[in-house]
């Protein structure tokens, strides 16, 4: 089986407080640490195990500038067998139809049985999967936390829903699942494996080699347009206990005694 | 401005309280717009979604039949594209259904698409801004988008205030002959239920639940040795779960248990919105994160800023002295 995962770099919320920059434009990126999106660190595991089972390739593939290149190598280190970087001046500032639009140019120049997204990503979504599906006019399947190869023509898979219940599917392959995080434990990468693909090459497309009309995605094709980043003001929120710890945990404590919350 | 519909979300004959939202929603694109509740399903309960519907929304297009059973996004959205007029404005909850079914519905209907909008502020000709939230929750976007020619939105569960069903005395209209061809390529086969846990954290008054910010697996005894000095049991966020350190009957949240305690600790959690979707009942809230912007502090009644490897201990401590 040929696959073909989507992956993104983006800012680690679990390295970096996420602020807004001065004239809210963006969040301040000064300094910012980067990972690729965990749900596609899922989803790499994933089609990693299932070419593992039954044969086939991996390949990774972003959109985004030069810097993604590192995502794609890390989830090479993991075993993904070929990278690719989709990236030029004039996807910059593409909305969710916009990336899946210059997602769909690059599938259509492959040949894949399975693709896979993560189920969101930093902007929460949740839609690059969906719309790329949609676009191909293949099966899909979102928020998958389970896949059976039936046979070369079709999965089962699974789709986590609400209270933690999962909900059974078969779907015709070639498709486009998303992938939820939990599906499996992704693998570990060291140092020495980023080093030993360190010298593999990342061929990068842009919108000539693609064949896709600058002026429809990008900044020119967005419709959903960000006008500002700001923190909202949800009213009060919580008292925040000052004082040295010890003082503290006086406070709480009362407060604790006071709410029930000691027995 | 063109109609509004609004996808009405419902099981065993009873809407979703998502769907009074929506309908606050659409009123707050567009007061005056015509408004459509779409009730999909199968089998007589449906009728009585269609009369809730109706008490909402001025006219309701009742689509029935047995490929609508359950509702498979797939077999839903070809039908959609195939009843929806131009120019629709649609409206569906962003809950496990709505993520499967409004992006690529919006490609179908070849229409800009707002996932997870969580408030409207303004539609000024046929521009609407929006609201929507990033990063978990760190940051809110304003967002604008041309919907002359129609959109679909993913309205966030809980974000809108529920309107009244103010007796609109809705006309129900069957449109179920015109689903027109429904084959696709993929079928649902069963609904597998959660497995249940040792502990049932449901039942708890006291909760000391713990997020990423444990860091590891082997600190989780620092959570632990609090519930008990407390009273408490131990409940825990999404990626605790992930990472198989815990149960998945002790996470709380949308895609887990829905728990109602009269205490919440949540340490080192960020407070997304998929989470505090799982706390019900106005629970007091305590929040301990070493981040004094998490989202967490918005919603909690108190809050300590400290690293809770370090402060945790010590307020255990200091209650075991009691
Ligand atoms: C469809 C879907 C369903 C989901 N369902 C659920 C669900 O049911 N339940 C759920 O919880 N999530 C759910 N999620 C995931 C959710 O979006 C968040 O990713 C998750 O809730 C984040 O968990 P967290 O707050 O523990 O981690 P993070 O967001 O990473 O937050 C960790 C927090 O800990 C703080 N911290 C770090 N170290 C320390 C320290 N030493 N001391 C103090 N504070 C520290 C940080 O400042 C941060 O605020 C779902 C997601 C999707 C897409």
């Amino acid at each position: 089986m040929d696959i073909l995962v989507c992956v993104k770099r983006v800012p680690d919320t679990a390295e970096n407080e996420i602020e807004v920059n001065s004239d809210g434009t963006d969040i301040e990126r000064d300094d910012l640490v980067y990972s690729v999106n965990e749900w596609d660190n899922y989803a790499v595991e994933e089609a990693l195990q299932i070419r593992d089972k039954v044969g086939g390739s991996v390949t990774v593939i972003s959109v985004g500038d030069e810097e993604s290149e590192e995502v794609l190598r890390r989830e090479m280190a993991m075993g993904a067998d070929g990278g690719i970087l989709l990236s030029d001046d004039a996807f910059e500032g593409s909305d969710g139809r916009g990336v899946a639009a210059i997602l769909k140019a690059a599938v259509e120049k492959g040949n894949y049985d399975l693709i896979l997204t993560g189920a969101m990503a930093d902007d929460g979504a949740a839609q690059v999967g969906g719309m790329l599906a949609a676009m191909l006019d293949r099966p899909f399947a979102s928020l998958v936390n389970h896949i059976e190869v039936v046979d070369d023509k079709k999965l089962k898979v699974g789709r986590e829903i609400e209270g933690g219940n999962q909900e059974m599917n078969e779907i015709d392959l070639p498709c486009v699942l998303s992938i939820q995080t939990g599906i499996n434990e992704p693998r570990y990468v060291g140092i020495r494996g980023i080093r030993k693909v360190a010298s593999l090459e990342i061929p990068v497309q842009g919108a000539g080699d693609l064949g896709i009309d600058p002026s429809t995605v990008g900044e020119a094709g967005a419709k959903v347009r960000r006008l500002e980043y700001f923190v909202p003001d949800l009213g009060e929120g919580a008292e925040i206990l000052e004082g040295s710890t010890e003082e503290v945990i006086e406070k709480l404590i009362e407060i604790l005694k006071a709410q029930g919350g000691i027995k | 401005m063109a109609e509004i519909f609004v996808y009405i979300p419902h099981k065993d004959g009873v809407a979703d309280d998502a769907a009074l939202e929506m309908v606050a929603a659409a009123r707050k694109i567009d007061a005056e717009a015509p408004l459509t509740a779409l009730v999909v399903g199968d089998g007589a309960d449906l009728d009585k979604v269609c009369e809730q519907a109706a008490a909402a929304c001025a006219k309701v297009w009742k689509v029935s039949g047995e490929a609508f059973a359950y509702p498979n996004a797939e077999v839903i959205r070809k039908m959609l594209v195939n009843i929806l007029p131009d120019k629709a404005v649609v409206l569906v909850a962003h809950d496990t259904f709505g993520m499967d079914l409004s992006p690529g519905l919006s490609i179908k209907l070849d229409v800009p698409f707002l996932s997870d909008v969580v408030d409207i502020e303004a539609l000024e000709g046929s521009s609407l801004k929006i609201v929507r939230q990033e990063y978990g929750g760190a940051v809110s976007t304003r967002v604008s988008c041309d919907i002359g020619d129609g959109v679909v939105i993913n309205v966030r569960p809980g974000a809108f205030k529920a309107e009244d069903a103010a007796g609109a005395a809705g006309e129900v209209v069957d449109k179920s002959a015109e689903a027109g061809d429904l084959s696709c390529g993929r079928r649902f086969l069963e609904v597998v239920e959660a497995e249940v846990g040792d502990v049932d954290i449901t039942k708890a008054d006291v909760l000391v639940s713990i997020g990423r910010g444990i860091e590891d697996e082997e600190n989780i005894e620092i959570a632990e040795e609090l519930a008990e000095a407390i009273g408490a049991v131990v409940s825990c966020s999404r990626p605790i779960v992930d990472a198989k350190w815990m149960e998945k009957s002790r996470q709380v949240g949308t895609s887990g248990q829905t728990v109602k305690p009269k205490v919440y600790m949540a340490l080192g959690i960020s407070g997304s919105f998929q989470h505090l979707g799982g706390l019900k009942g106005s629970p007091f809230i305590i929040a301990v994160n070493k981040n004094p912007k998490a989202p967490i502090f918005q919603v909690a009644d108190v809050g300590v800023v400290d690293d809770i490897l370090e402060f945790v201990p010590e307020l255990t401590e200091k209650i075991q002295e009691m």
